[in-house]
């Protein structure tokens, strides 16, 4: 009984700290920009809104990328902390698994063929780029089950690989027989961009999230249990094979919303989970909403400096996410080793 | 005597040296669609043997084998067509050390600015041997262009965003041209103030917040395909950035056709019906 309220102790300071991260990122990050504006004016009633510059620029050019910044650092985070557990391997993540080459080969696709069609106002390289991240998903899930019922982690991690590497062939053939300013196109869109211009794809990408959020809430327990070996969870009456498929789903919806309206952004699925293991410890109920806040205000925070580092002009969030992240990672590391 | 028919055998070596380099080429390969439509409109046409595989202009072009492009130039059936002069892209060594290796000249060239096509027109004209074609047909692209300078110089200049590529029905990852290069200087020679000119490169990624800041008047967007279904919707996506001036007043026009990226001949005409759209009021 003291152990459920240490942890319920624990699960608000963390929330809370994590929370508070997060919320300060998102309050700050939209007044920052390459163009001063002012508050005042952007919430002006008096300046009509089509005239209003500021306003345009918080609510059009800014708001949008925090927002988008969140669900797309949170998504890949929470199902890097997925794909670590239940492969049981520190390097898994939406990459290994051949989600991020399924995503990019339906992006690839849809911007060769140039295929003409909206979906509820979300434009066809998403919704072509979140259908490859769940094929390839799919493809990998069905290849693992047919080795046994259940899926093996080496299974699904080898199935990962074998078709990330020929989803990428097709990628790279579609590319070749591309036009070159449609190569070009694919090449800005797997540096990715979290520009969004519009509110729509967002709240399309939100809700493949919801429901991987709601999956994600069953798994805290189970997912420890799991992430000492599939055996001994089984011993103590967890049913792994409704877990796994839980958690491959979860994991895929959340990983296809963030790419599809994000692009490929590096790193973020692999390090933050670790970060947050070694600030919080490896209770997946601490874990996975301290990595969803983390993951957030990670991504937030880099694509700030992407957008001002060398302002007018900017530069892709991904580079930012590698080249921050893989040091402060490395240093967390070492200290802890230390 | 030895030291006598050394001295002649370097005279003879120099004399084929010489030689080979004032002999203009006469199996021409260009891999450039550039290049390829400078040659055909110096009527050098019928000395390429091969062109890029991007090359469809102008439709004789397309009788040519083609022979690869930038980035997979076919070096085998290059060197088995037996070229003189190859032309290709500054970026490709491989292909640069290869033709080195066969001992084929090949003429290097990059895209740059307006002036440098009527440059490349010249000193390519002189590698084929059609030195006087070449400089007429540059001269006349220059007066042409030199025209429409003289036509714009009194009309207010619209600060102009040129955007040559973009997100089909979204506002996202948006290219403009910078403050150097053809592109620029096209909008410049047709009368538009290029917003993006600080920022000294070919090419920006544009973000919706640079587009609100720079505020420009006019917004022209270039398409090089045919066009296709769902054009006037997709410039509809311009209207969420209500605050900007060209989206007031509806100034944002699609440019269509490859001689708004292909910087070759066809740049006069390009530069005319940019001004045409720049300035509809003085070219009626």
């Amino acid at each position: 009984m003291r152990g459920r309220t240490d942890v319920r102790r624990r699960l608000l300071v963390t929330i809370g700290a994590f929370g508070a991260l997060t919320l300060v990122c998102c309050l700050v990050a939209p007044i920052v920009g390459s163009t001063s504006i002012s508050l005042a004016r952007v919430f002006s009633r008096t300046i009509p809104y089509a005239d209003n510059v500021d306003a345009q620029v918080f609510f059009i050019a800014r708001l949008p990328r925090v927002i988008a910044a969140v669900v797309v650092g949170s998504g890949l985070a929470l199902s890097g902390v997925v794909f670590q557990a239940l492969l049981r391997n520190p390097l898994a993540s939406s990459d290994t698994l051949g989600v991020a080459a399924g995503a990019t080969l339906g992006a690839t696709i849809a911007i060769t063929v140039h295929a003409d069609f909206n979906l509820f106002g979300v434009s066809v390289v998403p919704v072509a780029s979140f259908a490859g991240s769940i094929g390839a998903l799919v493809i990998v899930y069905l290849l693992s089950l047919a080795r046994r019922r259940g899926t093996s982690s080496t299974v699904l991690l080898l199935a990962g690989i074998a078709i990330s590497a020929l989803l990428s062939a097709v990628g790279r053939f579609v590319q070749y027989l591309a036009e070159f300013t449609d190569t070009a196109r694919t090449m800005q869109w797997i540096m990715g961009s979290l520009d969004v211009g519009n509110y729509a794809p967002i709240v399309a990408a939100l809700v493949p999230l919801t429901l991987a959020v709601a999956g994600f809430a069953t798994l805290p327990r189970v997912l420890d249990l799991i992430s000492m070996g599939t055996e001994s969870a089984e011993a103590r009456g967890v049913d792994v094979v409704r877990a796994e498929r839980i958690a491959l789903f979860s994991a895929s919806m959340s990983t296809g919303a963030a790419v599809s309206l994000g692009g490929p952004v590096l790193f973020v699925g692999i390090i933050v989970p670790h970060i947050v293991r070694l600030l919080v410890g490896a209770d997946h109920r601490l874990v996975l909403p301290a990595s969803a806040l983390f993951g957030a205000s990670f991504l937030v925070v880099c694509d700030l400096i992407a957008r001002t580092i060398l302002a007018p002009v900017e530069l892709p969030v991904g580079i930012i996410t590698a080249v921050l992240g893989g040091p402060f990672f490395l240093w967390l590391l070492f200290r802890r080793v230390q | 005597m030895t030291r006598r028919a050394a001295l002649a055998a370097l005279v003879v070596v120099a004399a084929i040296g010489l030689a080979a380099q004032t002999e203009s080429a006469a199996r021409v390969i260009s891999l450039i669609p550039a290049t390829t439509e400078m040659l055909f409109a110096m009527g050098a046409g019928d000395k390429l043997v091969a062109a890029g595989s991007y090359d469809h202009y102008p439709p004789e072009v397309e009788r040519l084998p083609k022979v690869g492009a930038l980035l997979d130039p076919n070096i085998e059936r290059i060197l088995m067509l037996k070229p003189d002069l190859v032309v290709v892209y500054g970026t490709q060594t491989e292909l640069k050390n290869r033709l080195d290796r066969a001992n084929i000249p090949y003429y290097m060239y990059v895209h740059k600015g307006l002036p440098d096509i009527s440059e490349t027109i010249r000193s390519l004209g002189a590698r084929v041997g059609m030195a006087q074609q070449a400089s007429s047909l540059a001269s006349s692209i220059e007066s042409r262009v030199n025209k429409v300078r003289a036509e714009v110089a009194r009309l207010p200049r619209p600060k102009t965003l040129l955007v040559f590529g973009r997100e089909r029905d979204s506002l996202r990852n948006i290219d403009a041209s910078g403050g150097v290069g053809f592109l620029h200087d096209m909008l410049e020679a047709a009368g538009g103030t290029d917003v993006m000119s600080d920022v000294r490169r070919q090419s920006v990624m544009m973000t919706t917040e640079m587009i609100l800041a720079r505020a420009p008047e006019v917004i022209l967007e270039l398409r090089y395909g045919p066009p296709e279904a769902g054009d006037a919707e997709d410039l509809r996506q311009w209207n969420t950035l209500a605050a900007v001036p060209a989206v007031k007043s509806k100034r944002i026009y699609q440019l269509r056709g490859q001689e708004y990226v292909v910087p070759g001949p066809r740049v006069a005409p390009a530069v005319e019906q940019m001004a045409r759209t720049l300035h509809p009021e003085a070219f009626r």
